[in-house]
C-alpha cells in the first residue's frame, strides 16, 4: 500500500560522514513519483547535519551522547549514597523552593537526571548519528474493502432475521420496558441521602429535617472552639465570631452525626447600625449585631470571608458574595438566594440567644424547597 | 512654599492647642516622658499622616479616623510599612517600613492618647510557649482559615483585595492584627477570643512557619489550584519544549 523511499546520505561507516551525492533537493523529482492517489510530498531542502559532513563533529557527538549514559549511570550511583547518607529528618534550605527534606530532594533530583540523560541521549544519538533520510509514506484510504462491508451488512441482516427482532413484537416491546425501567431503584435510592435522626419524627421528610436547625426561641449562642456564651458587649463593630447553638454537643452525642452541627453554624458580625440598610426581618439584629447562616446557599461551602469595611461575606469556593448590609442579598456569583438571617435578641442574663430558628431553610437549594 | 509652610505651622499650632484642651483627662494620667513621646509622635503624625487622616485624626475622605484605633493598630500598620500608603489601591501591601522603633512608638503614644484603644500586646500576652498547638489549629481553621488559608498561605478577597500570607509575620503582629482589625480583617477581640486561644493560634502559625516542605515545592501551600496552575503552566511549558527539541533536526 505504502511506498518507502529513502534518499540522502546513505550508507556511511561509523564516524564517517557521506556526503549527500545526489540532487540538492533531497527528495525525489514529482515525475518520479507514482503513489496511487497521494498527493506530491512538500518539497524540502535536505540540509546535511555537521555531524554528516565533519568526522569530527560526529566524534565529538559519540562522546556526547556516551557522556549522557556514563552521567546517568553515576546518578544511580548518587542515589543509592543520597540514601544511605543523608538524615530522612534532615532539612535544607533551598532559593526559590524554600526550606524542603534534604534526602527527598537528592533522591528526586538524582533520580530524575538519571532517567532523563537515558533519554536525551537516546534522543541525541537518532537525531545526530542515525541515519539522516526523508521518508514519504502515503496515507492509504480509511474505509475497508468493499467486500469487508459487504460481509459485515450482510451479517448484520442475518442476525437480525435469526434473532427475531422483528417478529416477536411482544418480547421486544417488553424487554425495551424493563430496561427503562430498572434505573429507577437507583433513583429511589437517593431518598437515602438524608440521615433519619432521632430529632425528628420517623417519618419526617427530607424536607423537613432539611428545613429545621437545632435553633429555637431562647437558645443561647456560644463560640466555635471555645463554646462561651457571648454578650453584646464582647462583640466590637467590625467584629466576627463563628458561632453554634449552645447545646450543639448534647444533640451531636444524641443522633451521632454532624448534620445539626453542619445546619446550625452561624456567623456572628457587629457593624454601626447606621450601616445596616435592611435586613429579612424588623429587628432581627441585637444593637447592630447581625447573625447569618454559615452555609453557602450556593453549593454549601462554609463562609467566613468576612470583610468589616465592606460587609462583603464571599464564598471561596465559587466567589458568590453576599452584603451582610444589606439582607444578605447576592452581589455577585452563582448563589441564588440571600443567605438565610437568624433572628437574635439577648435573655434576662444578657446573654445573646436566637429569637426563633431560620425562617427557611439553610444552606444549598434542594427541589422541595419552596 | 512660604505659604505651604506657614499654613502647616499654623494648623500644627492649632491642632496642639485643640488636643491641648480637648483631650487632658488621658494626656494628665500620662508620665512627663510620656508628654514627650507623644509631642514627638504628634509631630511625626502631622508630617506623615494627617493629609489622609485628618490634622486631628478625625479621618478625611481618603483615609479613616484614628481615634480610638489605638496603639496597636498605629505599631501593626506603620511597624509592617503598610502605613504611610505609597498609593491608593485595594489593599495597602506590605513593605519595608519607613519609620524606626522609637518613630513608631512615639506615633503610637500620641494615638494612643486621643482616645482608649486597643494596646500593644505586652511581652506576657506575646509568649506562647506554654499554648496548646492542637487547638491552636482548631482555632485557626475556625476563625483564620476561611482567608488566611489552612496553611497560612493567604489568599483572594473581593475586588482586588487579599489576605495576606502569614509566612513571614512575627507574633506581635498577628496579635495586634487579631485586636485591631487591620483593612478588612475582622477584630477577633479579647472577649471571644481570649489571651489563651490567640496564643494558640501564635503557636500554629509558628509552627507553619517552621515546618519544612518535605515533599519540595509548597508552591505557597496553596494547595490543589497553584498545583494545577504551575502543572499546567511551568511543566507543560517544559514538556512543549522537549518535544519542539526532539522534533527540530540537528544541526
Amino acid at each position: 500500500m505504502s511506498e518507502l523511499r529513502t534518499q540522502g546520505s546513505g550508507d556511511r561507516d561509523h564516524g564517517t560522514a557521506g556526503v549527500d551525492k545526489t540532487d540538492k533537493k533531497g527528495i525525489l523529482a514529482q515525475s518520479e513519483y507514482t503513489g496511487p492517489g497521494a498527493l506530491p510530498p512538500a518539497a524540502m531542502d535536505h540540509r546535511p547535519r555537521r555531524s554528516d559532513l565533519d568526522p569530527k563533529a560526529a566524534r565529538r557527538a559519540e562522546r556526547q551522547i556516551a557522556a549522557m549514559f556514563l552521567l546517568s549511570m553515576l546518578m544511580v550511583v548518587l542515589f543509592i549514597v543520597a540514601y544511605v547518607a543523608i538524615d530522612p529528618q534532615a532539612n535544607i534550605y533551598i532559593p526559590v523552593l524554600g526550606l524542603v527534606g534534604a534526602q527527598n530532594a537528592a533522591l528526586g533530583a538524582t533520580f530524575g537526571i538519571g532517567v532523563f540523560l537515558i533519554g536525551a541521549g537516546a534522543i541525541q544519538w537518532a537525531k545526530k548519528l542515525m541515519p539522516d533520510v526523508e521518508v514519504v509514506q502515503d496515507r492509504h484510504p480509511v474505509t475497508s474493502s468493499a467486500a469487508v462491508t459487504t460481509e459485515a451488512a450482510e451479517q448484520f441482516e442475518r442476525g437480525k432475521e435469526e434473532s427475531g427482532f422483528g417478529s416477536y413484537r411482544i418480547i421486544r416491546r417488553t424487554m425495551i420496558g424493563a430496561l427503562a425501567l430498572f434505573p429507577i431503584p437507583l433513583v429511589v435510592l437517593v431518598r437515602d441521602l438524608w440521615t433519619p435522626s432521632s430529632r425528628f419524627e420517623e417519618n419526617a421528610s427530607p424536607a423537613e429535617i432539611l428545613s429545621s436547625t437545632a435553633w429555637e426561641p431562647g437558645l443561647r449562642i456560644v463560640t466555635d472552639g471555645g463554646f462561651q456564651p457571648l454578650r453584646p458587649q464582647d462583640i466590637p463593630v467590625g467584629g466576627l465570631v463563628s458561632a453554634l447553638p449552645a447545646n450543639i454537643m448534647e444533640i451531636q452525642k444524641e443522633v451521632h452525626n454532624l448534620n445539626e452541627r453542619g445546619k446550625s453554624a452561624i456567623l456572628l458580625v457587629r457593624m454601626d447600625p447606621s450601616e445596616i440598610r435592611s435586613q429579612q426581618g424588623d429587628g432581627w439584629d441585637y444593637q447592630g449585631i447581625l447573625a447569618y447562616s454559615k452555609i453557602c446557599t450556593h453549593v454549601g461551602c462554609p463562609i467566613a470571608l468576612y470583610e468589616h469595611r465592606t460587609h462583603h461575606l464571599l464564598c471561596p469556593c465559587h466567589q458568590s458574595t453576599f452584603d451582610l448590609a444589606d439582607s444578605g442579598n447576592v452581589i455577585f456569583g452563582p448563589a441564588a438566594r440571600a443567605m438565610p438571617q437568624l433572628p437574635i435578641t439577648v435573655d434576662e442574663e444578657g446573654f445573646l440567644v436566637a429569637a426563633s430558628d431560620f425562617q427557611e431553610p439553610v444552606g444549598p437549594s434542594f427541589w422541595e424547597r419552596g | 512654599m512660604g505659604v505651604v509652610l506657614l499654613l502647616m505651622a499654623l494648623v500644627a499650632v492649632g491642632g496642639l492647642y485643640g488636643v491641648a484642651t480637648t483631650s487632658p483627662s488621658t494626656a494628665d494620667t500620662l508620665a512627663v516622658g510620656d508628654q514627650t513621646q507623644i509631642e514627638e509622635g504628634r509631630r511625626l503624625y502631622l508630617e506623615g499622616c494627617s493629609s489622609c487622616h485628618g490634622l486631628n485624626a478625625e479621618g478625611t475622605s481618603s483615609g479613616p479616623t484614628l481615634i480610638g484605633a489605638g496603639a496597636a493598630s498605629v505599631h501593626f500598620q506603620v511597624a509592617t510599612g503598610r502605613m504611610p500608603l505609597a498609593a491608593p489601591g485595594a489593599q495597602a501591601p506590605a513593605k519595608k517600613a519607613l519609620y524606626n522603633a522609637d518613630e513608631i512608638a512615639a506615633m503610637a503614644a500620641y494615638i494612643a492618647s486621643l482616645a482608649p484603644g486597643p494596646a500593644i500586646p505586652t511581652a506576657e500576652q506575646l509568649d506562647y510557649s506554654d499554648a496548646d498547638v492542637a487547638h491552636g489549629g482548631v482555632l485557626f481553621r475556625i476563625n483564620c482559615a476561611q482567608c488566611h488559608q489552612a496553611a497560612g498561605g493567604g489568599g483572594a478577597l473581593t475586588q482586588g483585595k487579599y489576605a495576606p500570607s502569614l509566612m513571614f509575620a512575627t507574633p506581635q503582629e498577628i496579635y495586634e492584627a487579631m485586636l485591631t482589625g487591620p483593612q478588612n480583617m475582622p477584630v477577633f477581640a479579647e472577649e471571644t477570643l481570649p489571651t489563651e486561644d490567640k496564643q494558640a493560634i501564635l503557636a500554629y502559625i509558628m509552627e507553619l512557619q517552621e515546618a519544612p516542605s518535605p515533599g519540595g515545592m509548597s508552591l505557597g501551600r496553596l494547595g490543589p489550584v497553584a498545583e494545577g496552575l504551575f502543572l499546567w503552566t511551568a511543566v507543560f511549558a517544559a514538556l512543549i519544549g522537549a518535544a519542539v527539541w526532539i522534533g527540530i533536526k540537528a544541526r
